[in-house]
């Protein structure tokens, strides 16, 4: 029978916070100790030894109540402050980071790469190198728990949200649901492989692919229509979708909005929030319900792909042909 | 003392529980004293219902295969086991009973101020309860007493709505007894009983009364708001129809935290009075015992953001809310550091209520502490919605407020009753509820750290060797609370006859005669002196 008592840690960043759970526990028990052990000398010390004894009151002593209050909370504020300085870190991937894109849905784990491969309940990264993990729910909440990495965050249905990690131990690591999401919740697990650089490599040519998931989200764009509209080249009935990731979005309400992932979703999901300059509302039909997640993500990836062969500076080709129609 | 050698007849003196009879004069009463025994009746039946699905639970997970119990049944088995502790047992508990009990006796009063809301708060308890009841015989539910969208609002097929009407309809018995408390304590205080000389007792249960009446309207609202969402698709929590479901988790912990504090306060209110009876000295620092009463429940209603440091919320809101969740724990720690001190130089016994407070100490100790941990931005992260997070709230509910419900029983029961519980047993069970709570949830620390999640049916093997150590304690736990529950009935007949003050304790409760007649005093007590005056009390003590 196996007993582990400490998790396995696969990153920097477990070993950081394993420092400070270290740290927590030590200063835990220390007050604990101090506590206890005075209660339980004066337990003994001050036992009530005839019927009659009468002890001599004490009122109180307003300089140990402030000693008492203010050390611990001093000691508190390197908890605070430790635990923040983590948080922090760990809350902005870098932008080198590779990316790799997860959808919960009741129960399984379902990733996806750039590169187009797909797996379920499995997910194969390289040692070394910084992983953002684009999280989406298809459904409810779930939560993305990879305990070797001491890293978790909720997959909240609606938008999506980010979270990062370098894992620099390879090996096997369990891959939890940690927000409970209906019958089989504890069932939507899956293994997380941290690989060598090279063995990811290998991994990543191997898999049967069915094209890049640019290539898939193509496909999607001619399958639901919306290059019936939304002309590449051209301005169409809709505005064209060339250059449009990550720039700023003039709005017929007289605002900008910056182009990214959380934007192209809402605009596929529910196209009169935010109508571009120069369009009218009620022209695209809601896509709610007539694609999964995972096949939003390939839009997404595929309109950024055509954003990436825009030059950089130049001016965005939504934005001049959004020029061209108010004129 | 001439009363401790009362004859056992003497139970044929006029008191509460015989000037009426048949079941018109407890289902009609207005006597707060009956009224307590009736929440003493009804919340026993639902923490035993709580705690057999408690026992199913760990009997489930001493496999890691779900094996026991399908899936279903096992995410229902720990909803209810939540709903069923947090609302109908934790969150009256102590209030209800020996608050209704007590806070009129300790303040010299006749009964509360507002004797038929009293009962009419009874009344809505029960009628709460048994809608809880009813969701539970018609298949149960399944969404965790969090209750948290979308899952409970749309894709959930269990009664949903029948439970959340039940925990709305109790939530009004609750603020029914916060607001007849506040009332008695500002009103009807008896001549010279000042705000400096009320029991600790009391302005614990003043605070947590604060919280029932300002906290509860607002996880009606929310609960409210999940039914017309489940019911008529009003889109306000699930994405898919306009909502945000991180909404729903700040307007849930907007009460649900404060209503942790509404489950810790009576519970130190207790201990309050135990440490000083036992240690037959008055308590250290009074005044800073109270106003932490009072500090608690205002900075409790700022910290509930703490829930949600993993969902995206903002990392500044983060910072705020870790911050504020430290502050939280000063006014918990001055109260651990004064009873301890009131210890220094006393006359310490070790009468089973006294057991009930050392326990009370230490574990109420461990759950502040681990808290600590929760409230760590990077810690949190890696330990929430983990079974670290179980064994800390269960050390701080169970460990903390159950302990202290249990010794507080002890305490007050020659009061209740006249009659005094088996000391020998009472101390066995004291040892068994502390060491079968601390072999149930120590081990869960570290499955926690480890990574097992909690809510989990099917668990991975590797965790299972302290799972089975869990078990095993949970069945010490159970006894723990059998043996009492035996020894407290048989008492009821058997018991020595207690006199009016068995323990020496001060405080107006100890100066009726027990059990109390209806309108508890003769006269109008006059109070003349500070709480907790044991040595001016010792000579009318000993005898």
């Amino acid at each position: 029978m196996q007993l582990p008592l400490w998790p396995e840690a696969a990153s920097a960043v477990a070993d950081d916070i394993d420092h400070l759970y270290i740290y927590l526990t030590l200063v835990s028990v220390v007050m604990s100790v101090l506590i206890f052990g005075t209660i339980f000398v004066f337990a003994i010390k001050y036992r009530r030894r005839s019927e009659d004894e009468v002890p001599k009151p004490i009122h109180g002593s307003w300089q140990l109540e402030v000693t008492w209050s203010v050390i611990p909370f001093l000691v508190m504020l390197t908890f605070f402050w430790w635990g923040a300085k983590i948080y922090f870190l760990n809350a902005t991937p870098p932008p080198e980071s590779m990316d790799v894109y997860a959808v919960g849905k009741q129960w399984m784990w379902k990733i996806q790469y750039p590169e187009g491969q797909r797996e379920i309940n499995e997910l194969h990264v390289p040692i070394g190198r910084p992983v953002k993990i684009t999280l989406a729910s298809e459904d409810v909440i779930h939560s993305f728990f990879i305990p070797a990495l001491r890293i978790k965050h909720d997959v909240v249905p609606g938008h999506y949200d980010t979270m990062w990690f370098n894992a620099t131990k390879p090996g096997r690591y369990h891959l939890f649901c940690a927000e409970y999401c209906g019958t089989e919740h504890s069932g939507m697990v899956g293994w997380v492989t941290v690989m060598e650089p090279a063995d990811y490599e290998n991994w990543l040519a191997g898999g049967g692919s069915t094209g890049t998931m640019a290539q898939q989200g193509e496909r999607l764009f001619e399958q639901l229509g919306c290059s019936t509209c939304h002309l590449l080249d051209r301005q169409g009935r809709c505005p064209t979708l060339r250059g449009v990731y990550g720039s700023r979005v003039q709005l017929a309400d007289g605002k900008t909005v910056l182009a990214d992932d959380a934007y192209i979703r809402e605009s596929i999901l529910n196209p009169n929030a935010k109508v571009v300059a120069g369009y009218k509302p009620n022209v695209m039909p809601s896509f709610q319900g007539q694609i999964s997640e995972e096949g939003i993500l390939q839009l997404v990836i595929y309109i950024k792909s055509l954003g990436i062969i825009n030059a950089p500076g130049a001016p965005t080709a939504a934005l001049t042909q959004q020029d061209g129609g108010k004129q | 003392m001439s009363t401790v050698l009362q004859d056992p007849q003497t139970t044929e003196t006029p008191n509460y529980l015989n000037a009426e009879y048949g079941w018109k004069s407890w289902l009609l009463t207005t006597d707060h004293k009956r009224i307590a025994l009736l929440y003493l009746i009804s919340i026993s039946v639902m923490f035993a219902l709580g705690g057999v699905f408690a026992m199913l639970i760990r009997v489930e997970l001493l496999t890691p295969e779900g094996d026991l119990v399908n899936s279903d049944t096992y995410n229902k088995l720990f909803t209810m086991h939540g709903v069923v502790m947090v609302f109908f047992f934790l969150v009256p508990s102590i209030p209800a009973t020996l608050g209704n009990f007590l806070i009129p006796m300790m303040i010299g009063a006749k009964d509360l101020a507002f004797p038929r809301i009293n009962l009419l708060s009874w009344y809505i308890y029960v009628a709460g309860a048994l809608f809880a009841i009813a969701a539970i015989v018609m298949g149960g539910v399944d969404t965790g007493w969090t209750f948290y969208t979308p899952f409970s609002s749309t894709y959930s097929n269990t009664f949903v709505i029948t439970a959340a009407v039940g925990v709305f309809i109790s939530g009004f018995s609750s603020i029914t007894t916060g607001l007849n408390f506040i009332v008695t304590i500002h009103k009807m205080r008896a001549p010279g009983m000042t705000w400096g000389r009320l029991p600790l007792f009391v302005w614990a249960n003043y605070a947590t009364s604060l919280i029932q009446v300002l906290g509860t309207p607002v996880v009606a609202i929310t609960l409210a708001l999940l039914a017309l969402e489940r019911g008529f698709h009003i889109g306000i929590f699930d994405p898919a129809i306009g909502g945000d479901p991180i909404l729903f988790q700040h307007m849930f912990w907007f009460y649900s935290h404060p209503a942790v504090y509404i489950m810790i306060l009576p519970g130190m209110g207790v201990i309050s009075e135990v440490v000083p009876c036992f240690s037959r000295k008055g308590i250290f620092g009074y005044s800073f015992i109270a106003a932490s009463s009072l500090g608690i429940a205002i900075v409790g209603f700022l910290v509930w953001g703490h829930h949600l440091f993993v969902t995206g919320m903002s990392m500044y809101a983060g910072l705020y809310f870790s911050l504020l969740s430290m502050l939280v724990a000063v006014p918990s720690a001055i109260k651990v550091f004064n009873w301890t001190a009131t210890m220094y130089r006393g006359s310490i016994s070790y009468a089973t209520p006294m057991l009930y407070a050392f326990g009370f100490i230490g574990l109420f100790t461990i759950g502040g502490l681990t808290g600590l941990f929760l409230a760590t931005l990077g810690v949190d992260v890696h330990l929430t919605d983990t079974y670290f997070v179980i064994a800390h709230f269960h050390y701080v509910m169970v460990g903390g407020m159950v302990v202290a419900y249990l010794g507080g029983l002890h305490f007050w029961w020659p009061k209740i009753t006249g009659r005094m519980y088996p000391e020998g047993w009472g101390k066995f069970s004291a040892l068994l509820v502390f060491v079968g709570f601390n072999v149930t949830f120590f081990p869960q620390f570290i499955t926690g750290y480890l990574g097992q999640p909690r809510r989990y049916h099917a668990y991975a093997p590797e965790f299972q060797v302290l799972n089975v150590m869990s078990t095993a304690g949970a069945s010490i736990l159970a006894l723990g609370y059998i043996i009492p529950l035996i020894y407290f009935i048989w008492s009821l007949r058997y018991g020595k006859p207690a006199g009016n003050n068995p323990w020496g304790a001060t405080g107006l409760e100890w100066t009726t005669q027990s059990p109390p007649t209806t309108f508890n005093f003769d006269v109008t007590p006059i109070v003349t002196e500070e709480a907790y005056a044991y040595a001016k009390h010792e000579e009318a003590h000993v005898g």
